[in-house]
């Protein structure tokens, strides 16, 4: 009796992954429902690498290595897009709320980490997406994207986990702050930071000390770090990818549990 | 069965619903003859308080199998909020409650299992489709893979919407999407139905629609309901009890002919709560609530 409570209580693992394929499949027949939102987010990478990328791309010194700046600057503008477009989740989340749509989530016997797993999927999602584009732009400009099978695997690998690192934090953020105004001044005041204090557009040895030191704690560094080896046709270092997937698993691990316990407070 | 008193809204009330005299029955004779069936809803000393403020009250009451059971109060009376907390959204403050069987504190997935929840803003997504809709509810309820489209197409038939089946819900009219949050809210076949205003801002052939599907509900699946509303002729025609709720506090329950007698042959409901409050449905309230049950009214077309 006590036994079959418990198996009641949390259901099995087949329903846990029917539970995050439900939701992530919601997701992401809205997309399909929807694809002009995705086209219309493709506007900032282009800006980015066309108008800033060419013009910075003039200014000497800033070489990173052997790497062309633009070369240098794409996987920086995939892992912001990446990050912009996660970012979006804290601002669904808090519409969802405010129609009445995470009550019904909340309301049902699915496990509340099941229900943010396949919302991080569906960021995923919407991070290929965004890859697809970027990937698009990179090759019409001639940049030397790597097309290597196993790259590109690596890359759709940390693309899943940045996307999932990054909505699981803008989750959290709409957690605690439940409106939309307080969300849009903290995502503002968060995402540029993150951005900047990172090796996104400028690399890591050019940077005054202290914001290296910001940057070596913040996890779009490690994103940047990885799919800069993987998208582009660079040496991969193993043991710096390792290093990089470790810290993205570990803090995504850890932002799911805190956005587990957080979420169901949206329903109150 | 009780007369409908003549309302002053009686102009606007979309008439009598006819509800199955074997169910009728089966209440009556549960709530008269006093046979001892285990309340499905026992409620005991409640309480919820944000701050200072305690929106629910030390709330007690029972809810027998198969009964239909309405809240009526004014603006930020509490309702919601017992609701929410009933359905395992909200913890109490104070006190206890067992639905279906189990403790909303203690073992609140079981809970969950055996609930189905209507809220008063939208629950249905308006950017999937009806059949979208059903099918993440049958996902996440785990109904079986083999049975889900015949269940879903059932829940669509039921509720008169297979027409509307992969359209978009944002193009729904306001009844329609209420039928399918109802057809959401029983596709699992839960023990109890919370409705929180199911009728909020329909039309009145709309809102006799949904009158229809809940006792329509109860009737092929035993669901016992527990509702929320502003409309006296809806508590009224619908409800087997009610409760009157002020001020976080349940002030009077009963069946309606039990409310209003005492008050006359003249009496309505509504006077039987303009008795008890000295105030009118509408007083008080909230400026956020107002704003998003106008916004979900929007919402809904
Ligand atoms: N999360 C919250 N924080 C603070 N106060 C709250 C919260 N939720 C509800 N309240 C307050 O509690 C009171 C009861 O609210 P509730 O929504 O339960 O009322 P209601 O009876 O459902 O009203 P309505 O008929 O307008 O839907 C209101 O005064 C409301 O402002
Ligand atoms: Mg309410």
């Amino acid at each position: 009796m006590r036994s079959s409570e418990h198996v009641e209580a949390s259901g099995s693992a087949a329903e846990f992954l029917t539970q995050v394929y439900a939701v992530a499949d919601a997701e992401f027949h809205k997309l399909r429902h929807d694809p002009l939102e995705l086209l219309m987010r493709a506007a900032q990478p282009l800006l980015w690498l066309l108008i800033f990328g060419n013009v910075m791309a003039q200014v000497r010194g800033l070489t990173a290595g052997s790497m062309s700046y633009l070369d240098f600057l794409a996987p920086g503008i995939l892992a912001q897009s990446i990050l912009f477009a996660a970012i979006f989740y804290g601002i669904s989340a808090i519409w969802e709320r405010d129609l009445g749509v995470v009550h019904r989530y909340l309301v049902s016997p699915a496990s509340r980490s099941a229900i943010i797993m396949g919302k991080q999927i569906s960021a995923s999602i919407r991070g290929l997406a965004q890859a697809l584009i970027i990937y698009s732009i990179s090759a019409v400009m001639r940049l030397s994207v790597d097309f290597n099978p196993l790259k590109i695997v690596g890359v759709i690998v940390f693309i899943a986990l940045g996307s999932a690192l990054f909505s699981t934090l803008s989750l959290i953020i709409a957690c605690i702050v439940r409106t939309r105004e307080r969300f849009m001044g903290i995502g503002q005041v968060l995402t540029m930071p993150i951005f900047f204090a990172s090796n996104a557009i400028y690399p890591l040895d050019i940077m005054p000390s202290w914001l290296r030191a910001l940057a070596m704690i913040n996890p779009l560094t490690y994103e940047v770090d990885a799919l800069r080896m993987l998208m582009m046709k660079t040496e991969v270092s193993p043991g710096a990818l390792l290093v990089d997937f470790l810290v993205l698993f570990g803090v995504s691990a850890l932002l799911l549990a805190i956005a587990t316990r957080l979420y169901p407070r949206m329903a109150a | 069965m009780h007369v409908s008193g003549s309302s002053p809204s009686s102009a606007t009330s979309p008439g009598k619903v006819r509800r199955s005299s074997a169910v009728l029955y089966y209440t009556l004779s549960m709530n008269v003859a006093g046979v001892s069936l285990d309340p499905v809803i026992r409620v005991d000393g409640l309480t919820k308080r944000f701050g200072q403020f305690a929106a629910v009250d030390n709330v007690s009451l029972s809810v027998s199998p198969g009964e239909i059971f309405g809240l009526i109060g004014p603006n930020g009376a509490g309702k919601s909020t017992l609701i929410k907390m009933l359905t395992t959204l909200v913890a109490p403050t104070e006190g206890h409650a067992r639905v279906a069987g189990f403790s909303i504190q203690d073992q609140a997935p079981s809970v969950r299992r055996r609930i189905g929840y209507i809220p008063q803003l939208l629950s249905a997504d308006g950017a999937l489709t009806g059949y979208e809709n059903l099918l993440l509810s049958a996902r996440l309820y785990g109904i079986p893979r083999t049975e889900r489209d015949a269940k879903i197409r059932e829940g669509l038939a039921l509720m008169g919407l297979e027409q509307e089946a992969s359209v978009l819900v944002q193009r729904y009219s306001g009844g329609m999407i209420r039928r399918l949050e109802i057809a959401q809210g029983m596709m699992h076949r839960p023990a109890v139905l919370f409705m929180d205003e199911p009728t909020v801002g329909l039309d009145p052939a709309a809102r006799r629609a949904v009158w229809n599907y809940v006792l329509e509900a109860r009737r092929t699946m035993h669901a016992t309901v527990f509702l929320t509303t502003h409309y006296m002729e809806e508590a009224e025609e619908l409800c087997d009890r009610i409760a009157l709720i002020h001020r976080g506090q349940v002030q009077q329950v009963g069946t309606p002919s039990e409310l209003i007698e005492p008050l006359g042959p003249e009496a309505t409901l509504e006077d039987v709560f303009t008795s008890l409050t000295g105030s009118e449905m509408d007083s008080g309230g909230d400026y956020r609530e107002v704003q998003r049950t106008r916004r979900s009214i929007r919402q809904r077309g």
